[in-house]
């Protein structure tokens, strides 16, 4: 290839060389042909070089020596001009024989000189840079991937992903014949069962079944469920939300309006149907003779045997069983009473007493029994307090006041028995009404205690009282039972009942202060024990703030003095100041912890350690005293104060130590060598700021701080290998390239050693660079 | 009245099987969990303790050699199967998991000084020093069959290395000149030549598979492009190289392994300056050969040690030795990225872990473990306690002392060039980085 193109050089090269020369072989030939004058020549040459010496005729004369039209006489040869190859190839363009030389003649006529062809050496180092570049531009487009690769979270290797080469079992059973005869009797199996055994794979049954029910069916289907469900819960959340409402006023009414239900009901039916009405009241007179009869409130019970045995050894059971006893004793009172003063009527009334009881009497077992976390709560209370002043007092009033109502009921009663006959008709008529302005109208026919219907009303009103009552009578006569020593320190358990009872008997008081302010010199009594239970309910309102007051004092005494004062006080400020109130299990507990504790005194400790850190911080005095200098030395002689003063350096005053408002904490601002090993002194290298190497050392990456599922990708390794698979280099079509279509193979086939056009073109440029 | 039943879903406390856990439902509440760093601290220095502990790299030693191992091959398609040439012109091809010798060929005579499978693993091509290139089935031949080679080729020069190419019938030979041969023909389709000193090894590209490199004993790294039938560029190093070889995840990348104790990571667009130099070698660098994974190398030195460096780090991560292991010759790490096989002269290969401390067969859970304790190293790598504990290594006498000595030669030096720089006219002595002051020239 390149002696090709020597060739063409050197080709080149001759022609101009011989263009150069024509005219000097011209002169030649000229100069060989007159050989004949050459003598004459050279004289006159001589000639001429001796008159150009003399100076004034310097210029030469142009020789002539062809035939031209230009030619002057006095041998002037056209000056300047010069032979041109037009001019000789004038002549033969007329002549068509000489067609090829003029074509070569005119090419070399358009060509222009051609440089010196490099050297071996250049050249390749041309190549070496031209395929340099191209290589580089060829790789330069793993760039983005390799980049990419460096830059990832996660690399999972082998690269290219082995697809699974899971085909539908349709095509592959397409291409499957049976051959055995085994396999052909199977295949005719199922062709007779109707199997298919190609695309869809359900059989006609299946397939019935599927349409079986329609899509629209089934979407109603789902939309009733959905909305059954839907209404179901809605029931559920109202009837949950009414649960909660602890408005007492509330429940009230709501009771009231169902009572009222029950009645109207009831008038309906006796309205329709008498003989039902009365078969229905049959039934509550029979469900309360049951419960007469029955031996819920005898010792005879498992708990109350249990208790029995207890009893011997604890006190609260003891107590239990009596208030059991004391229970019973009330309920057959009660039904005598009931029994002559109520009537088949009483229905709902009666209905209400059944359930009430029971309810009420829970409410006392559970507060009988010791409950310490019952205990706890109500102990924080304030109002407890008030309770707990006057135990003794209220529940007495209160008997009292129950006592006096009963009284009052007795004479009614009497005269019930009397007009039961009356009352039967006129009440059931009117009670529905009655029941409406239950409270004005009782209060006011108190006063005429003749007429049955007001009667019957006020029997509901000491029916109710008589139920919130009842416990607190019961109560007082537990308490009566009760040992001097109890009473004296009065435990929180009996006080609950009270408490929990409370606010019902604030509203029955209520009323009874509303009924006794109207008029009713009979129940003149109840006011007082009302007024003053008010006032000793008061009175402990009030008391309760001086505690309270008192124990936020301590506290702040506590803050402040916490590592003043000895460790037993600590303990006393740490329990709170109903403390007394506690029972005596937890002072126990106390007491051992603090007999199990007694040895290290932990604050005092403490101080000690700080006070030594405090000496140690201090900077330190230097005493330059020499002994003996300027005095008399020896033993049992001491350097005089004055000059120790002089040689003393007193050192100067720290800095306030940072922990000098802190009583409980002390500040070592040294550095700890031993912590030194476990801290990094210089900030690693990919972090530019210290807080960024802070976070990422903070944000915990274990299970036990993350969820699984973060854990997990916190914890991705950078590099997944799969063991036993073989990775191979990264190829183009890995990343999505396009491998070059030609095999390096055929190209080197191809074009061994060839330099292609292009190739060239960049040569030149480079060589002429 | 409704009754609300405790009911709970048994995934979440029934486990799968009695080896797994229980399963125990966790308030992740940081008030619960207090002092998480001070906690994954103690857990990291705990997972680098058992580390340290757990680092026992050496697998097992293939003997049956004898004479040094001069070269290594892997089967393309096969993991446990390795190509050894010796010093005494003996091939041996082994399996690894049997660690047995399954084949033994007397190729040549002299040394077998290069060996290559082809692309598909049906046959490899060894060369030595009878000047001969041979090509061998992988398969063994049939009872009562000579071991023959398929093809002998008879040069003219010594060949001092071969490699195949990735994809197609050609490989590559080096010896006075590069030359490509066709399997096919006796003649070469190519010689390269730049340069009149003899070339040691000669590697293709496994991306671009026309991208050769080879290293004369002139001190050079010379690229070439197949294609094209020229070479590219050429780098002049302070000393001779001894192998390169190519990052097989990144085209452009590669590394030499140097008789001046280095290995210096280039990029081959840019040879002025190499990305990386890699020092930790007390003697001439033999060999090299980088994980199938392209993150890490594999190097084999004259002082008896191998190291795995990462490629993006100066320094090594690990250095294997025993107290048999001679000079290694040649290095391979295995296709899977596991495991790491050197010959030695000792006449013996040996299998190592690519990592010292890793379980082999490990169950989900113990996967989980080992990511957490391996991130948990990562992010309390540079607490000094932990550090000191995870770069511990033990080394033989002889290369801690030649590592002490060679520390107190750079330390001179450097201290003589600082001085110079300070007793010299400011800017008169150019400070040279330590990656540019190795590379004496790039040649276009």
């Amino acid at each position: 290839m390149t002696a090709n193109r020597l060739a063409e050089s050197l080709l080149a090269l001759s022609q101009q060389e011989e263009l150069a020369d024509l005219p000097k072989d011209y002169l030649l030939s000229e100069s060989e042909d007159e050989g004949d004058n050459d003598g004459e020549r050279k004289h006159q040459k001589l000639l001429e070089a001796i008159s150009s010496l003399d100076g004034k005729n310097r210029r030469k004369l142009a020789e002539r020596s062809e035939a031209s039209l230009k030619v002057s006489e006095f041998n002037v040869s056209s000056e300047g001009e010069k032979l041109v190859l037009a001019d000789l190839l004038e002549p033969v363009k007329t002549s068509s024989s000489l067609a090829t030389v003029k074509k070569q003649l005119s090419r070399v006529k358009s060509k222009k000189t051609v440089e010196l062809p490099l050297n071996k050496e250049e050249i390749e180092r041309i190549h070496r840079e031209v395929a340099f570049n191209k290589t580089a531009q060829v790789l330069s487009k793993w760039d983005p991937v390799v980049l990419k690769n460096r830059q990832a979270e996660q690399l999972v290797f082998p690269l290219e992903k082995e697809e699974p080469a899971i085909a539908p079992i349709e095509h592959v059973l397409s291409g499957w014949k049976a051959r055995t005869p085994l396999e052909q009797e199977i295949f005719n199996l199922l062709h007779k069962n109707k199997q298919p055994v190609t695309d869809p794979l359900l059989t006609p049954v299946e397939k019935a079944s599927l349409r079986a029910m329609s899509l629209e069916e089934a979407k109603m289907r789902r939309a009733e469920l959905q909305r059954a469900r839907a209404l179901q819960s809605y029931y559920e959340a109202k009837a949950r939300r009414e649960k909660k409402i602890k408005s007492k006023k509330y429940h009230k009414v709501v009771k009231k309006g169902k009572a009222k239900k029950a009645l109207k009901e009831f008038e309906q039916l006796r309205k329709v149907n008498p003989a039902a009405a009365l078969e229905e009241l049959e039934k509550i007179e029979k469900a309360r003779m049951m419960e007469r009869m029955s031996l819920k409130h005898q010792n005879s019970g498992k708990w109350a045997k249990s208790k029995a045995i207890m009893a011997k050894y604890d006190l609260e059971a003891r107590q239990a069983m009596q208030e059991q006893l004391s229970k019973n004793k009330e309920l057959t009172q009660k039904l005598q009473v009931a029994s002559e003063s109520e009537e088949e009527e009483g229905g709902t009334e009666d209905v209400e007493e059944l359930l009430v009881p029971d309810v009420v009497n829970e409410v006392q077992m559970n507060a009988d029994g010791p409950n310490p976390w019952m205990l706890r709560s109500c102990t924080s209370d304030t109002k407890e307090a008030a309770t707990q002043e006057d135990p003794e007092q209220l529940p007495e009033l209160e008997a009292h006041g129950v006592s006096e109502s009963e009284g009052e009921e007795r004479p009614v009663a009497e005269e019930e028995i009397l007009l039961r006959e009356f009352e039967e008709r006129r009440s059931l008529r009117k009670r529905s009404e009655l029941s409406q302005d239950a409270e004005p109208a009782g209060s006011q026919e108190t006063k005429d205690s003749g007429s049955q219907e007001v009667l019957s009303e006020l029997r509901v009103l000491s029916q109710k009282l008589k139920e919130n009552h009842q416990s607190r009578k019961q109560k007082a006569s537990s308490e009566g039972t009760i040992p001097q020593v109890q009473r004296e320190e009065p435990a929180p358990e009996e006080e609950e009942p009270l408490l929990l009872q409370r606010p019902e008997r604030v509203q029955t008081l209520e009323e009874l202060e509303e009924l006794g302010k109207e008029e009713c010199f009979q129940n003149k009594e109840l006011p007082r024990p009302v007024l003053e239970g008010q006032q000793s309910e008061r009175t402990p309102n009030n008391r309760p703030d001086a505690p309270k007051e008192k124990k936020k004092k301590e506290q702040m005494i506590d803050l402040q003095n916490l590592l003043t004062t000895q460790s037993p006080s600590v303990k006393s400020l740490a329990v709170p100041t109903i403390e007394e109130l506690e029972d005596e299990e937890e002072r126990n507990h106390r007491q051992m912890i603090k007999e199990a504790f007694a040895g290290d005194d932990v604050i005092r400790d403490f101080l000690k350690e700080k006070r030594e850190a405090v000496e140690a911080s201090k900077p330190k005095d230097v005493d330059l005293t020499l002994p003996g200098w300027g005095e008399w030395g020896g033993v049992g002689l001491k350097p005089s104060a004055k000059k120790r003063r002089r040689f003393l350096i007193k050192a100067p005053e720290g800095p306030p130590r940072k922990d000098k408002n802190l009583p409980n904490v002390i500040i070592n601002e040294k550095r700890n060598i031993h912590a030194a090993a476990h801290q990094v002194r210089v900030l690693p290298y990919p972090f530019t700021h210290h807080w960024q190497f802070e976070r990422t050392i903070q944000t915990p990456i274990g299970s036990t701080w993350n969820t699984q599922r973060a854990f997990q990708k916190l914890t991705t390794p950078k590099v997944v290998t799969k063991p036993g698979h073989i990775i191979n280099p990264i190829k183009a079509e890995d990343v999505g390239y396009r491998s070059s279509s030609r095999s390096d193979l055929s190209v080197i086939q191809r074009n061994p050693k060839r330099i292609t056009t292009r190739h060239k073109k960049q040569l030149k440029k480079c060589s002429v660079d | 009245m409704k009754v609300k039943m405790l009911s709970r879903n048994p995934d979440n406390y029934v486990r799968e099987t009695k080896l797994d856990l229980q399963r125990v439902p966790r308030n992740y509440d940081p008030a619960l969990h207090p002092f998480e760093v001070p906690r994954e601290y103690i857990r990291a220095l705990n997972a680098t303790k058992l580390e340290r502990v757990f680092a026992k790299p050496f697998l097992a030693s293939l003997d049956g050699h004898r004479d040094g191992v001069n070269c290594l091959a892997k089967h393309p398609e096969k993991l446990a199967t390795v190509l050894s040439g010796a010093c005494d012109g003996e091939v041996r091809i082994w399996n690894l998991t049997q660690r047995n010798c399954i084949r033994t060929i007397q190729a040549h005579e002299g040394f077998v000084r290069g060996i290559c499978t082809r692309f598909c693993g049906t046959s490899f091509f060894t060369v030595g020093d009878d000047k001969t290139v041979k090509q061998w089935k992988m398969d063994g031949p049939g009872y009562g069959d000579e071991e023959e080679p398929l093809h002998t080729i008879l040069g003219k020069t010594v060949y001092t290395g071969i490699d195949h190419h990735w994809k197609e019938a050609v490989f590559a030979t080096c010896g006075q000149q590069v030359d490509i041969w066709d399997e096919q023909r006796t003649n070469p389709i190519c010689s390269m030549t730049w340069g009149f000193d003899s070339i040691s090894s000669v590697k293709f590209n496994p991306i671009e598979t026309f991208l050769l490199g080879s290293c004369a004993s002139d001190r050079n790294i010379v690229l070439y492009d197949m294609r094209q039938a020229t070479p590219l560029k050429k780098v002049i190093l302070d000393m001779r190289t001894n192998t390169i070889c190519w990052n097989p995840m990144e085209a452009f990348i590669f590394t030499a392994a140097n008789e001046d104790y280095n290995l210096y990571t280039f990029d081959m667009r840019a040879l002025d300056t190499p990305v990386m130099v890699h020092m930790d070698h007390v003697s001439a660098v033999l060999d090299v050969d980088y994980s199938p994974t392209g993150k890490e190398f594999v190097s084999a030195s004259f002082d008896k040690s191998i190291r795995i460096f990462p490629v993006d780090k100066s320094r090594s991560r690990e250095v294997y030795h025993t107290k048999r292991m001679q000079h290694v010759i040649c290095v391979k790490w295995t296709s899977d990225s596991k495991y790491i096989m050197c010959g030695s002269d000792e006449m013996n290969i040996r299998l190592w872990k690519a990592n010292a401390s890793e379980k082999l067969g490990l169950t989900s859970r113990e996967k989980a473990a080992k990511d957490y304790n391996q991130k948990l190293k990562e992010k309390f790598q540079h607490y000094p306690h932990i550090k000191r504990i995870a770069r511990h290594r033990h080394l033989p006498k002889s290369i801690y002392s030649q590592i002490q000595e060679q520390r107190i030669m750079k330390e001179a030096r450097r201290r003589k060039e600082v001085n110079r720089i300070k007793h010299s006219k400011p800017g008169s002595v150019p400070l040279v980085s330590e990656k540019k002051k190795h590379v004496v020239a790039v040649v276009k």
